[in-house]
């Protein structure tokens, strides 16, 4: 099996440093290569994300299956679990799980809500998507390529239950960018 | 990212930054949340630290769970980096981290504050870690925490505006110098920590990372950058910053918040800058 982060304390650190600036400043992609032997099938990123924030204590969901699976399970020590519903991290390496479909919180603790990571083909903050709301000055761009096609119906739906909702964070190989559910997308036409 | 020092080695009494790793991650998933809800307090299981509460051991978790190994750390305790709560919370962290510290807002990259945001803008590469002795900002309304979580997910806030009006009736001003409850992001009211009012305008639309901790509460929020952060105040009665109408008596500045230090037994006072870094940098020409 392949191995977790070289330096446990640092690799988390180093992958927190990312998964914070990209909450922050939502769009804005950060790199994270804090882990260097990813298993296959995990982008370095997705993976990091993963050590940096699942353990015992987080109901985990994946559709990563084989050596992939193991390493998370091993590695996190996260309970693994079927149903999409009762998942605080869900990590998606291929088909996206529906965005109503995992834990929006309550409106009392909308902090309960999922985190979903979903690992993308391309991520280039060039153009594509304007993006606005806290943590963004003017607008940032955002172009992601592997998303499903409704993905920008779904992320409004998702806005429209603040403050519940859940958080995604996008993964392309060694980088990585948040939408926090106070982030608006507007498609340009 | 590569070649971090290793300073992490077993032969080292604690681990990087005091706090384990799996506390640390319990924190992180707290504050990864709070900038997804800016406002919100977020309940974190608070650990004892080797100070009491009131000392700041909120925000030293909160600064604990951030930090790394390249990061740069000044503390100040009301604009201060002389006085006993910032010297004591900075040698904490030059010893369980080994990290640099610094008393220049500048040179900063994460700043932790007892109740001041320095003069000097900030930047977006740094963070701010607030130490907050009562996160609820309706604490002093509705006793029952059961009851402000409800009002906090209704958005409720006319018990805050009734206090404000009362107060504006009856004293022609608002009756809070500090700790003056602001809007986020015009949904959640938020504490910003007793920082005096003169800050809060420093808190809208900040380009760094503001991040609050309530060791003894027990809670985490967040201010992501360039966020509405508005004081509470009615359209007819508009808040305003106050500052003392004197200029500095060590650096002339009369733009800076100032501490009225009394200098004699003659009832003489003289004014000074509150943020020491400030007040030195205005003084070296």
């Amino acid at each position: 099996m392949k191995p977790g982060f070289s330096d446990p304390v640092f690799g988390a650190q180093s992958g927190f440093a990312a998964l914070m600036n990209a909450m922050a400043r939502p769009g804005r992609i950060q790199d994270c290569n804090a882990l260097h032997e990813p298993p296959p099938g995990l982008d370095p990123a997705a993976a990091a994300a993963l050590l940096t924030l699942a353990d015992a204590e987080t109901p985990l969901w994946t559709d990563a299956e084989g050596e992939a699976r193991d390493w998370i399970a091993f590695h996190t020590g996260a309970p693994l679990v079927e149903d999409v519903a009762r998942a605080q991290f869900l990590l998606a390496t291929r088909a996206m799980p529906a965005l109503a479909s995992v834990d929006l919180g309550t409106d009392e603790t909308p902090q309960d809500s999922a985190t979903l990571i979903v690992q993308v083909a391309t991520l280039d903050d060039a153009s594509g998507w304007r993006l606005t709301g806290p943590g963004i000055q003017h607008e940032h761009r955002l172009t992601v390529t592997g998303l499903p096609a409704d993905f920008a119906v779904q992320w409004a739906r998702n806005r429209t239950h603040f403050p519940r909702g859940v958080d995604v964070v996008l993964c392309a190989g060694t980088r990585l960018a948040g939408l926090p559910r106070t982030t608006r997308i507007t498609e340009d036409r | 990212m590569n070649a971090m020092p290793p300073r992490n080695t077993p032969g080292s009494a604690y681990n990087f930054a005091y706090l384990d790793e799996a506390t640390k991650r319990m924190i992180r998933r707290a504050i990864l949340k709070a900038l997804a809800i800016p406002g919100h307090q977020i309940p974190f299981g608070a650990r004892e630290m080797p100070l009491p509460y009131g000392w700041g051991t909120g925000g030293i978790q909160v600064t604990a769970a951030i930090l790394g190994p390249r990061d740069v750390l000044k503390v100040i305790d009301q604009g201060a980096d002389d006085t006993t709560n910032a010297v004591s919370i900075r040698a904490f962290f030059a010893k369980v981290a080994g990290i640099a510290t610094t008393t220049r807002t500048a040179e900063a990259t994460i700043i932790q504050t007892r109740h001041r945001i320095p003069e000097r803008p900030l930047t977006e590469g740094q963070v701010m870690v607030f130490q907050v002795p009562m996160p609820e900002p309706l604490f002093r309304l509705e006793p029952r925490l059961a009851e402000t979580r409800r009002l906090h997910a209704l958005g409720d806030y006319s018990l805050a505006q009734v206090k404000l009006y009362e107060d504006i009736a009856k004293q022609g001003e608002a009756g809070t110098s500090y700790n003056h409850p602001v809007m986020v992001a015009g949904r959640y009211l938020m504490s910003p920590s007793p920082i005096p009012g003169f800050d809060n305008p420093k808190l809208h639309n900040s380009p760094a990372i503001m991040l609050f901790g309530a060791g003894r509460e027990k809670k985490i929020y967040a201010v992501p950058p360039y966020t509405a952060v508005e004081s509470l105040d009615f359209d007819d009665h508009p808040f305003r910053p106050m500052r003392a109408p004197h200029a500095c008596s060590a650096c002339g500045s009369t733009t800076s918040y100032l501490d009225e230090i009394v200098a004699d037994d003659q009832g003489g006072r003289i004014y000074v800058c509150s943020d020491t870094d400030h007040c030195r940098e205005n003084q070296t020409p």
